[in-house]
């Protein structure tokens, strides 16, 4: 039973809300010899594993730290003096070294991204679709999670993310709905469309996914 | 159960070939153009999934999105290794499609185009061979017991 986060889109497109319940945060540190088994490139501002997948770090992963200190850019942020990771990584003399890799985290502005990017998806897929009348994507199955969107009649999406095991996940994002109504529809400083700032509204979701989490979604 | 109908595209997006069995409503776009949208829509459905997933994927399955669901119809996604992209639509009640796609692949692809030394892997699939095996499987599998609704 685990739900990763929860996100909410307006009904122009827009992320109004999004909470993370229980991200796993995946990251390795070891010390390396020279030859580096990873192929490191650097991609989208990132210092990022193009080859070589073994021990816990995969194609995709970030370096994250160098001998303890923070990777930033390509930049190694030392106290003296910030060196360029590659350069340092292709000096056998500072070998053996400790570099910490990880999956990179969503960024607020990737998160907006992503929910105006499953927008079109699901208009598309309700256009392409063989059968009359149909709705757009309501589950979309994925090798490690699973994802359900309930939009409602006045078009704001309700989108779960949840590990692929997880049933129930319908009348969730029912239960999701309804607190939606009541903590963010009737509070007078809410204005529609704009991202939802209540803390009621926040305090009760992370309540109903605990108890969700611990006694299951029959129980809500 | 209702299989509605199958594209096939290349690693470069051109579709290889299509087919129908039970298709209900058209897109009211050429094919062209559908396939175009269709290949588009998968395309960002990979990136999509592949960004907001919260752990990595297991080695070895390299293929990251499965299907999707709407109210009316199921969506099928199998990409190779060498980049093929099989995708079949279904009713929503199927299961086990993909142990189908991945029949398809092996013993229907594989076996009349990969095998054929006549079929240009990088073209439009023109082989009444082909078409006939692709229709006979399909059909016999347990997927398609057709109901037209």
């Amino acid at each position: 039973m685990v739900i990763y986060s929860v996100y909410i889109v307006s009904k122009s497109g827009g992320l109004i809300f999004n909470y993370d319940h229980n991200i796993p945060k995946i990251e390795t540190e070891k010390t390396y010899s020279f030859p580096l088994e990873h192929k490191l490139v650097y991609q989208n501002k990132q210092v990022v594993v193009a080859f070589g997948q073994r021990n816990g770090v995969n194609v995709g992963h970030l370096l994250l730290a160098v001998n303890g200190f923070p990777v930033n850019g390509r930049t190694i942020e030392e106290d003296k003096n910030p060196r360029d990771v590659f350069e340092v990584l292709e000096n056998p003399e500072n070998y053996p070294i400790n570099l910490k890799f990880g999956r990179s985290k969503m960024s607020t502005n990737e998160k907006i991204f992503l929910a105006s990017m499953f927008y079109p998806l699901f208009a598309i897929a309700s256009q392409l679709s063989p059968q009359p009348r149909t709705s757009g994507i309501q589950i979309l199955e994925a090798d490690t999670f699973h994802l359900h969107c309930f939009q409602t009649l006045t078009g704001v999406k309700f989108m779960l993310i949840v590990e692929p095991s997880q049933t129930g996940a319908d009348l969730l994002l029912h239960r999701i709905y309804e607190l939606y109504a009541d903590y963010a529809l009737k509070n007078p400083f809410y204005s529609l469309e704009m991202p939802i700032r209540c803390d009621l509204f926040e305090s009760n979701l992370q309540n109903l996914l605990d108890q969700s989490e611990k006694a299951g979604i029959s129980s809500v | 159960m209702t299989v509605h109908n199958f594209y096939m595209f290349d690693r470069y997006g051109q579709l290889l070939f299509y087919a129908e069995w039970n298709r209900l409503r058209q897109s009211g776009i050429t094919r062209e153009e559908e396939a175009k949208l269709m290949y588009g829509m998968l395309f960002s459905i990979k990136s999509f999934v592949s960004r907001i997933s919260p752990l990595d994927s297991s080695p070895g399955l390299r293929e990251g999105f499965h299907c999707y669901r709407t109210s009316k119809y199921a969506l099928h996604y199998l990409e190779t290794p060498t980049g093929l992209k099989l995708v079949l639509n279904t009713d929503t009640a199927a299961v086990n499609v993909h142990e189908l796609l991945q029949q398809i692949y092996s013993q229907v692809y594989v076996e009349y185009v990969v095998k054929n030394p006549l079929c240009n892997l990088s073209e439009p699939i023109k082989s009444d061979l082909f078409e006939a095996q692709l229709d006979l499987c399909v059909k016999q599998s347990h997927v398609f017991t057709s109901k037209p609704t």
